[in-house]
């Protein structure tokens, strides 16, 4: 469960701020900001991508740096919404 | 103005005239008055004339002295010719003409190579001293007009522009990898490095010496500021006030010298509006003012510019930039600014100069130069607010402030604190870094770099253009005041290596046209550097000191304007029809064949741009300069190279 979003995310990342080049690695916990990958524009491409694909809904304090600086980051807080949102539905 | 070129070696004088007339030929454009040659022995200059002091025959270039030992080929303008001739003719100097050129002459008879610390102007100049067997090629102190050179098979070759070297058999237009990853970091190549490899710049306020075969470059004026200590010491901010306003008034009647018309653009910012002020009040017969429109309201300032012309009474012209345009005349614009570019902005301003030229004008003042020397940039604001940030970095408060000098940036509107903080690397940048001011600029200009192939970075092989940029940077530069240490970067690399050449001189010579600049007065940079930085930044009120002195010459609504940086629409200039061209420039076979892009992401790039506007700022620029690279490719290093004309779509 937990890869497969680590691969869409990670496939988001590739396509759209890597322009399909895979061919460096892209670690799990490296940060996107630090590695230039990411610039304002797409921090909000990126929650764009994260609410309609996953169906989750972002706070605007939601959006910062420890929830989504990282492949990493971003798998865990999307488990996390996710969970948080089956929880309040049950 | 003018295009000059020549040589220094051994060249037969059969070979040497015809090579000097095609050198010639490929600058043309930078004077279509008239074209001269001289071949000495040893050595041979070219001229290509635009007239402007003295219109004469008499003041043709090159230009010999009285007894024909010394000549000169000359571009540019010395605004202090006439004060020089006078300090020159009781020393028992006797002039021929009224040209500023001849005053050269006697000036360098009178002190020697050093004749160009006398200078006040914008010039690329060589001076053959036949008696001395000597030449001296030199450059202004700001870096207005260009200068290059080459050394081939033992002769060395300068020009005013490369196109010129680019004539010189078996000299090659191929592409510097260091200065592509400069370009694609810093936004231009370190002088003496230039795009083309092998191919270097007479650095600005540098000469060239050349005696018994042997060239020596060696400054001959440096920008400097007082050490930080001192800096905290304050002048009465109205005695500032008043000097700057006397050094601007005359910086400005000197530049009004000439035996034509002169105009002046209006943007409608602050810069040029004083300066188009100013030139109203010493101009009797009327002025007229020139500036480009934008179809899109985002870059668009004509009502700005409408205020300003009304109330000088200037006859206002103007061009629009409408959604074709950029993409029509882009080819163009790359040719005439030989060096790949990361944004379009240069080629508006190229439109505009060819407004002027239609006018029939060939001199218009600028406002170039205000935001280095009186800190206008957002940058300088920038960096005052990371420093402030970084000094609590848990605060949510303070990173706030950075969306009030954004207010043109929505995806910035809409950060948290936290990714705000990030993106200004406001916990990470470290304080003493010398190159604080501009980290982030240059980090989000690098990232256009993962489009670079495999190639390309094998060769590179992790080189780093901002550590060789640190690496120059003078030995008191880390006793300066921050806002100063911002202010050297940006007035000796960014300001001569993009600002006064793509923006500037290769854009206005491209239809002859002469632009001149009051700010950079040197009388006045000097001055400027020696404001306390309060008084240049006052909070986030960038150039306070400027506004006060000229309060009078402006309405209030334009001298309190805020800074609106000068922008035109980047890769969405290219989805019109005129843009077409582009499916081809960066087609996957296209990119393969330079070898400098990775050709499926570049793919990417293109078909993300057709499908919906590239909104962050790396995609643009990385847009805009792999295909000004593909472009520059092709009409300088491809088997079609070396055209002595512009390209067309």
């Amino acid at each position: 469960m937990s890869d497969a979003i680590k691969n869409e995310i990670r496939a988001f990342i590739v396509e759209n701020f890597l322009f399909g080049d895979d061919t460096a690695p892209l670690a799990d916990d490296q940060s996107l900001i630090a590695s230039d990958l990411v610039d304002s524009t797409g921090i909000l491409e990126m929650v764009t991508f994260l609410e309609e694909r996953f169906g989750i809904v972002m706070a605007d304090a939601e959006i910062v740096p420890a929830n989504l600086d990282s492949i990493a980051r971003i798998d865990a807080f999307v488990i996390r919404k996710r969970e948080t949102a089956e929880t309040t539905a049950g | 103005m003018c295009g000059i070129a020549g040589y220094s070696g051994a060249l037969p004088p059969e070979e040497a005239a015809p090579l000097l007339r095609r050198m010639c030929g490929a600058i043309a454009h930078r004077g279509p008055d008239g074209q001269g040659i001289h071949v000495g022995s040893g050595a041979g200059l070219a001229h290509r004339r635009l007239s402007i002091i003295d219109l004469s025959p008499d003041a043709a270039q090159p230009m010999a002295n009285a007894d024909g030992t010394i000549r000169i080929a000359y571009n540019g303008e010395v605004f202090n010719y006439i004060e020089l001739r006078r300090m020159l003719e009781p020393r028992g100097h006797r002039f021929r003409t009224v040209s500023d050129t001849e005053v050269l002459l006697h000036l360098y008879e009178e002190f020697g190579p050093d004749f160009v610390c006398h200078l006040n102007g914008d010039f690329a100049l060589v001076i053959l001293d036949e008696r001395n067997r000597r030449m001296v090629l030199a450059r202004d102190r700001m870096g207005v007009r260009p200068l290059f050179h080459t050394h081939h098979r033992g002769t060395l070759y300068f020009a005013s522009e490369v196109k010129a070297l680019l004539q010189v058999p078996g000299v090659e237009g191929g592409i510097d990898p260091i200065a592509l990853d400069q370009i694609f970091t810093l936004w231009a190549p370190i002088a003496p490095r230039t795009a083309f490899k092998g191919i270097l710049e007479l650095p600005p306020a540098h000469m060239m010496i050349i005696e018994n075969g042997q060239a020596r470059v060696r400054p001959y004026w440096s920008l400097t500021f007082p050490d930080e200590r001192d800096a905290a010491i304050h002048p009465s901010e109205d005695d500032m006030a008043a000097q700057l306003r006397d050094l601007l008034e005359d910086a400005t009647r000197i530049r009004l010298r000439a035996d034509v018309e002169v105009g002046s653009f209006l943007s409608g910012g602050l810069d040029s509006s004083i300066v188009s002020a100013l030139a109203a009040r010493m101009a009797p017969a009327g002025l007229r003012s020139f500036a480009v429109t934008f179809d899109d309201a985002e870059f668009d300032e004509s009502a700005y510019q409408q205020i300003m012309a009304r109330a000088l009474g200037t006859r206002h012209h103007t061009i629009d930039c409408g959604p074709d345009d950029i993409a029509s005349i882009f080819p163009a614009v790359v040719w005439h600014m030989e060096q790949p570019v990361l944004r379009t902005a240069p080629a508006p301003l190229f439109q505009l100069s060819g407004l002027v030229r239609e006018q029939e004008l060939k001199v218009v003042l600028s406002g170039e130069g205000a935001d280095e020397i009186f800190a206008g940039y957002d940058l300088f604001k920038e960096a005052r607010i990371r420093r402030f940030c970084g000094r609590q970095p848990q605060s949510r408060i303070r990173p706030h402030l950075f969306r009030k000098i954004y207010p043109y940036l929505p995806s910035l509107q809409q950060q948290t604190p936290e990714y705000l903080a990030a993106f200004f690397g406001t916990e990470t940048d470290a304080p003493d870094d010398p190159l604080f001011s501009h980290r982030p600029r240059f980090r989000a200009t690098a990232g256009a770099k993962m489009f670079f192939s495999g190639d390309l970075r094998a060769e590179l092989a992790g080189y780093d253009a901002a550590e060789e940029l640190a690496s120059s940077l003078p030995d008191d530069f880390a006793r300066w005041h921050p806002l100063h240490q911002a202010q050297f970067i940006e007035t000796r690399f960014l300001l001569p290596g993009y600002i006064l050449s793509s923006q500037g001189d290769r854009m206005a010579m491209a239809h002859s046209v002469e632009t001149r600049f009051p700010f950079l007065d040197h009388r006045l940079v000097e001055f400027a550097a020696t404001i306390p930085p309060g008084m240049k930044l006052r909070g986030l009120r960038e150039k306070h000191i400027l506004r006060k002195a000229t309060a009078d010459l402006l309405p209030p609504i334009i001298s309190e304007r805020p800074k609106q940086p000068y922008r035109a629409p980047d890769s969405a200039s290219f989805k019109s029809a005129a843009g077409t061209y582009v499916e081809e420039i960066l087609s996957p076979e296209a990119v393969s064949a330079t070898g400098l892009f990775n050709p499926l992401a570049t793919a990417k790039l293109l078909e993300k741009s057709r499908r919906e506007p590239l909104g962050g700022f790396r995609d643009n620029a990385a847009f805009v300069g792999i295909l000004s690279t593909q472009l520059w490719s092709r009409e300088f290093a491809s088997p079609h190279a070396h055209r002595t004309c512009e390209p067309t779509v």
